[in-house]
């Protein structure tokens, strides 16, 4: 357990004993995060007396009002901003002055409660603030360790999080409001909209697993001789539910007795993803060919749609972490981004290579070469 | 009384979703609404519409996609009022720093919402900038 040192700063009593009460035996504790944080609370009624309690002990969290009988909030901050504290500051404050929230952000403010506030508002409040102090924190211990790659990953991370629950957050709303009737089947399109997210977010987290597993090197591998064709029909069957709602026939071309020494879960993952991706991104009663064969010393994989095509500046960015290629033909598909930074990187692990030939409109190819 | 039925927002979102909803919400309070899936899908039509306002999402093709967007759109409408709306916050500790005086100047918005803001307040927040 560690502890923050919050500062209230209100000339308001009932404030800041109401925060002192609120977060007694309270303390916020998130699984990415070492330890739990317990707060210890120091109050001031005025901008001035908030200063010096600053200057002497090290605070991590201000809570701020702004109407202060002296110095307003703004010009606490500004005091803050340039002595380059490192607090995190969190306005109190009616909702209604956006005004003031524009001006504090600007000077450095986090976030807002407004006033009056519930325990459990300011609870809330406070693991965000802690979640973003923590995070602030670790980043710049990580930029030290040079890790921003990993930091972007997470920022990134979260807001690929955070989409699918504010579409279906809003959706669910739109439905408890009753907002287009009584009628149970009008939304219906929500509904299955939000499974759809559900279910991104689901492979979003598998996927994720997958990425783990992988850049830690914890996942036990397990090689041995394995038949890929078996590997082919097993992948084919699982998209087969997906293709036949679209219509689309897939056509198995592998080789029989096809044996390479590999671990048979990272084969069905790389193929897996392809075929689905192939799937997803092609036409209504479009086809998918998957061709496996051997060739001299290598392992020749395709996996040809006849979909929707990418342009050539798609095709640059197609393996990095969370990139989705996002256009008016793309933009009902759901995934997570990760599929094919996971393909390249199970492949690289058999220093194999994986080359994309693609047309907008056309189809796209998928090479893949595996030594043996 | 109030004209909303006269005006034009140019809604810019990657999320189908959010598109859907929050056309809903403005076609609702009285807007026409005109959408695009992207920073791109914006700039193409960007020459052949005519807005009052606009609100685009933040992260989309690109991690600073809106940033771009509402720069051209500041210098092909300059007097039309950009919301940037987006479900990344501070608290993702990747805050777009208007901390920094650098930005400021650049960040071409009129204001920053925080996505899954309440209809009423949304709507009080678009009539001031339309001076309705």
């Amino acid at each position: 357990m560690s502890i923050l040192k919050l500062l209230v700063v209100d000339d308001e009593p009932g404030i800041r004993s109401s925060v002192t009460r609120a977060l007694k035996n309270f303390s916020v504790g998130y699984p990415f995060m070492d330890e739990d944080f317990s707060f210890e609370i120091y109050e001031a009624e005025t901008g001035e007396r908030g200063i010096e309690i600053i200057d002497q002990s090290d605070i991590d969290i201000v809570l701020l009002d702004n109407q202060l009988p002296g110095i307003n909030g703004i010009e606490v901050l500004d005091y803050l901003k340039s002595n380059e504290y490192d607090v995190s500051v969190t306005m109190i404050t009616s909702y209604a002055s956006l005004d003031l929230a524009i001006k504090a952000t600007n000077n450095g403010a986090f976030n807002f409660v407004s006033k009056p506030f519930t325990p459990q508002e300011l609870r809330t409040a406070l693991e965000n603030i802690t979640k973003n102090l923590y995070l602030k924190r670790m980043t710049r211990k990580m930029n030290h360790e040079g890790k921003q790659i990993r930091f972007k990953f997470l920022s990134v991370l979260s807001h690929e999080l955070k989409s699918p629950i504010n579409a279906i957050e809003g959706y669910l709303n739109i439905m408890s409001e009753k907002q287009i009737g009584d009628n149970v089947d009008d939304y219906k399109i929500m509904i299955d909209r939000s499974i759809e997210r559900l279910k991104g977010m689901r492979t979003l987290i598998l996927d994720l697993l997958d990425l783990t597993k992988i850049e830690s090197g914890k996942r036990n591998r397990e090689l041995k001789k394995i038949d890929l064709s078996e590997v082919a029909k097993v992948v084919a069957d699982t998209v087969e539910p997906l293709a036949i709602q679209r219509n689309i026939k897939v056509y198995l071309d592998a080789e029989e007795n096809l044996y390479i020494n590999a671990d048979s879960y990272e084969m069905e993952v790389i193929l897996n993803n392809l075929v689905s991706n192939a799937v997803k991104y092609n036409k209504e009663d479009g086809k998918v060919f998957i061709n496996i064969k051997k060739q001299n010393d290598y392992i020749l994989m395709t996996v040809e749609d006849t979909g929707i095509g990418m342009s050539p500046e798609d095709i640059s960015l197609l393996f990095n972490d969370f990139v989705r290629i996002k256009n008016s033909k793309t933009k009902n598909i759901t995934g997570s981004g990760l599929g094919l930074s996971i393909v390249k990187k199970m492949i690289n692990m058999y220093n194999g290579t994986i080359e994309v030939e693609s047309k907008p409109d056309i189809g796209t190819k998928f090479i893949i070469k595996i030594p043996v | 009384m109030s004209n909303e039925m006269n005006k034009t927002i140019f809604v810019v979102d990657d999320d189908v979703d959010y598109i859907f909803q929050l056309k809903s919400m403005l076609e609702k309070m009285g807007f026409n609404v005109i959408t695009a899936s992207g920073q791109k899908e914006a700039e193409d039509i960007m020459d052949t519409i005519n807005p009052d306002l606009i609100i685009t999402d933040l992260m989309m093709e690109n991690m600073d996609s809106g940033f771009v967007l509402s720069h051209k759109m500041k210098r092909m409408f300059p007097d039309v009022p950009i919301i940037i709306a987006t479900a990344l916050t501070s608290e993702t500790g990747m805050s777009f720093s208007l901390e920094n005086e650098n930005s400021k100047n650049w960040i071409k918005a009129d204001l920053y919402l925080e996505k899954g803001i309440r209809a009423d307040q949304l709507h009080r927040e678009i009539n001031k900038l339309l001076k309705l």
